[in-house]
């Protein structure tokens, strides 16, 4: 896919946006190698967070996880943990960075709307502009042992209260009349009269009432972002998110349909279906030459699934604790039991554990393989391994297609994973005219070319209709 | 009067402590909730030699029209201001009313993170019922409620802040452990109106404890690094101070100073035609830098350090900056912090022994017994 022939693609200019997404709690972000860094000390954060800046990222990303992980009731060892709050990190970031965008992931089940919104609305201007927030509804109650509430919530609130808290918090984000406060101190009033207006917000979910503290940014609302997969993760994107997260982004076919489902609910709820930027997450290895990056992959798939990592997943996958197991010898003997999921982290929603089981079976049977080889072969999978030429015309096919609107790339190594996309990779997107050669505007809208916010939009609509 | 040097701290909130402070201020209105204001006064703040900056905040608006109505929340500004600045201790104010404790600590520990060991936490309460409505939670009614909740509050963040030992990320290539989780503790804190099962997700922060502030009338004395005191003059501050029974003491101490343009009663006159300066029963000074300086000078001894709030932030801080602070430090009536130091080293504050640990070498002694 080359740009000498750009009427083959429904999307011939689409431009490719990325992302970055520093982990915090995962087996992905390798720590033994000793080129890995702190996964706490500020210097890092600012290191990728600039490297992706000059790389012309759209944002940097930040997750969240409220409770320490555990399996079977012991806090979960094995992986990367602890992680500073995430607006107070992005806060810090924003005096250190002028354009990349800083997106906080931010749950709306274990949150207050005015304290959320005012958070959010402080990074939005304390960054001029460069806000979002990853609206996430947290899947377990075990979390909510940490707050005042307790656990609660079953699947389907938690997005009932999901999408009443976004309409708050946007109604507080609106509270200010733009150009609310005055531009000379000798004014009668610090702020014009009338010009803030108090939210007040009854609903099944909130009663609330206060006075809004601030203004809108120069982007009018942080951005918001959805990650989730369910039908109804994707039915609250499609009717109030700007970017959506996703986990289809390895495979072409997947990630189409993926995004022509997020179309066909666009439509259905009234939006253009370019209203949206899709950007899965992925991994991304390169190497000077398809073997070498091979090679590499081998090598960080060794370090992110150790043999004790192995006997973890394959633990979930069989309902078993595996861990006085050898990884690196035969699949286990024993049958899977389908546990009942008690809402921690140890629990997947794998469906058919058996028929998984039998695959997994046959296949290392097939290649002589260990459990570890198998853990790593046909375990979670993720990713794009290549050369900076060959993924780069990937990606161009990728997003010409409108399977993708980009990547959230997660570096597999901090603080430095990101050097070598940034040099090689972008530069060959450039080339083919598939990622920008430099910022076009200031603020995380911008970068995503997205229109005004949801409700901003309808009161525009409304003074030209009036 | 003699004693060790004073620490001096400022609060940096809005345009001053003046409510019409606006009117006064170097900038336009709409500059006050901009980036580049708020490092502005910080850096001034810095380069005058203050070893703390405060950052006042609450759920509600800090005016009522026709004063400031807006403010940026101070976890957000002191984090902007921890990669901004470099050697100044940041403690913002954060009232565990309604707040969860659990995000005070994830927020404040990081904060100690990114300044590398400069973070306090200014606590306070919220006391009005709007709060409670802006929160969407059940009021909490009278002061011995609000106590109760800054108490349990404290508690918690601050068991949160041991929760994990030092050395928990042991990334132990030979066991394939990054963490050792015999270092992570639950503190199952129970309280009288919610319970918090921990770990924190932030692992323990470079001061290990953060510098505690806040009023003794509000929060137990045994859970404050420093008592901030008041006092409309000098023997009710020293009363104060010694009732505190904190390692330190700070005096509040509001500020207006003459200036070439006016003099401080001038100024202050000026405010007054718009907006009261309410008096909160804190020592006031109204005048030269000279009498400041040596109303200072007599609180050493009396108290650690002082808390200045400055009448206008923009006319004040210089005049602070010019004529006050060189003139105490080089009589040391008060010390500049030093770079690379903790707030705590700081104020010669220890870094505390984590309460897990300790448990956890004592009953390793016992074992071996
Ligand atoms: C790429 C991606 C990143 C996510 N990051 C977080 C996160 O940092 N914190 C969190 O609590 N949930 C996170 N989630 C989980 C989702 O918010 C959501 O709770 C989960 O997918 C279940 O929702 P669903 O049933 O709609 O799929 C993430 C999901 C995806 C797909």
């Amino acid at each position: 896919m080359t740009r000498t022939d750009p009427l083959d693609v429904p999307r011939p200019d689409a431009q490719l946006h990325f992302g970055v997404f520093f982990q915090g709690v995962n087996h992905w972000t390798i720590w033994s190698d000793p080129a890995s860094g702190s996964q706490i000390d500020p210097a890092n954060f600012r290191r990728v967070a600039q490297t992706a800046e000059r790389g012309l990222f759209d944002a940097f990303f930040l997750g969240e996880g409220l409770r320490l992980r555990e399996v079977d009731g012991q806090i979960h060892d094995l992986d990367v943990a602890g992680r500073p709050d995430a607006i107070t990190q992005l806060a810090a970031l924003a005096a250190v960075t002028d354009r990349i965008g800083l997106v906080s992931t931010s749950n709306t089940t274990f949150n207050e709307p005015a304290d959320l919104a005012r958070r959010l609305s402080g990074l939005d201007l304390l960054s001029e502009g460069r806000a979002g927030w990853n609206v996430v509804t947290t899947d377990n109650a075990w979390t909510g042992a940490n707050f005042r509430r307790g656990g609660y919530l079953d699947h389907a609130d938690r997005y009932r209260r999901a999408e009443e808290f976004l309409t708050v918090a946007r109604a507080i984000w609106d509270g200010w009349e733009n150009g609310a406060v005055s531009g000379s101190p000798g004014a009668p009033a610090w702020a014009a009269p009338g010009a803030v207006r108090q939210v007040r917000h009854k609903g099944p979910q909130f009663d609330v009432d206060l006075a809004p503290t601030l203004p809108r940014s120069v982007q009018g609302h942080p951005v918001i972002f959805q990650a989730g997969d369910s039908g109804d993760g994707r039915d609250f994107a499609a009717r109030n998110a700007d970017v959506i997260f996703s986990a289809h982004g390895s495979d072409f076919d997947d990630a189409l349909a993926f995004a022509d489902d997020l179309r066909y609910r666009l439509r259905a709820v009234g939006r253009p279906d370019d209203d949206l930027r899709i950007l899965p997450g992925t991994e991304i290895i390169i190497g000077a030459t398809e073997e070498e990056a091979l090679e590499k992959k081998h090598w960080i798939r060794l370090q992110q699934v150790t043999p004790a990592t192995a006997l973890g997943i394959a633990g979930l996958l069989w309902g078993l604790d595996l861990s006085d197991r050898d990884a690196d010898g035969p699949l286990p003997k024993e049958d899977p039991v389908v546990a009942e999921n008690d809402g921690s982290f140890g629990a997947r929603r794998i469906t058919d554990p058996r028929k998984v089981v039998a695959e997994w079976r046959e296949k290392a049977e097939t290649h002589r393989w260990s459990l570890r080889e198998t853990v790593i072969a046909l375990g979670p999978q993720r990713g794009h391994v290549g050369t900076p030429a060959g993924l780069a015309d990937k990606f161009a096919h990728f997003v010409r297609h409108g399977a993708v609107d980009g990547f959230n790339v997660t570096p597999y190594l901090i603080p430095d994973g990101l050097d070598d996309i940034v040099d090689l990779l972008v530069p060959a997107l450039q080339e083919r005219g598939v990622y920008r050669t430099e910022y076009t505007g200031t603020t995380l809208r911008e970068h995503l070319g997205l229109r005004e916010p949801l409700t901003h939009r309808s009161t525009t609509d409304r003074r030209q209709a009036g | 009067m003699s004693g060790p040097a004073l620490r001096l701290a400022v609060e940096l909130d809005g345009d001053g402590a003046h409510p019409a402070a606006w009117r006064r201020a170097a900038h336009s209105p709409d500059h006050l909730l901009t980036p580049r204001r708020v490092a502005r006064v910080a850096a001034a703040a810095e380069n005058a030699g203050f070893t703390l900056l405060t950052l006042e905040d609450g759920a509600l608006p800090p005016g009522a029209t026709p004063d400031v109505v807006g403010r940026i929340g101070a976890v957000e500004r002191a984090a902007f201001l921890a990669s901004s600045t470099s050697v100044i201790g940041i403690a913002p104010v954060v009232p565990v009313t309604y707040a969860e404790p659990f995000h005070i600590s994830s927020q404040l520990a990081s904060l100690d993170h990114i300044s590398i060991g400069r973070a306090g936490w200014a606590v306070s309460e919220e006391a009005r019922p709007e709060a409670a409505r802006a929160w969407d939670r059940p009021r909490v009614d009278g002061a011995a409620a609000r106590v109760r909740e800054s108490r349990d509050g404290v508690e918690v963040v601050r068991a949160l802040w041991d929760s994990w030992e030092d050395d928990a990320v042991i990334r132990s290539v030979a066991t394939s452990r990054y963490l050792d989780r015999d270092r992570l503790h639950y503190v199952d804190f129970t309280g009288d109106t919610y319970a918090v099962k921990g770990p924190a997700i932030v692992p323990r922060s470079p001061q290990g404890q953060l510098v505690v502030l806040g009023r003794p009338d509000l929060v137990p004395a045994e859970q404050l690094d420093v008592a901030l005191v008041e006092g409309r003059d000098v023997a009710a501050v020293t009363a104060a101070a010694a009732a505190a029974g904190t390692p330190r003491t700070f005096a509040e101490v509001e500020v207006a100073l003459d200036t070439v343009a006016a003099t401080a009663d001038e100024r202050v006159a000026d405010l007054e035609r718009h907006t009261p300066w309410t008096d909160r029963g804190r020592l006031r000074h109204i005048g030269s830098a000279a009498g400041l300086a040596a109303l200072l000078g007599e609180l050493r001894g009396v108290v650690d350090g002082v808390r200045l709030h400055p009448l206008v932030l923009d006319e004040d801080l210089p005049e602070l900056s010019r004529l006050v602070l060189p003139h105490l430090f080089e009589r040391r009536h008060a010390v500049r912090p030093l770079p690379g130091a903790s707030l705590r080293t700081h104020l010669g504050l220890e870094r505390p022994a984590n309460r897990y640990a300790a448990g956890a070498a004592f009953e390793a002694l016992e074992e071996t017994r």
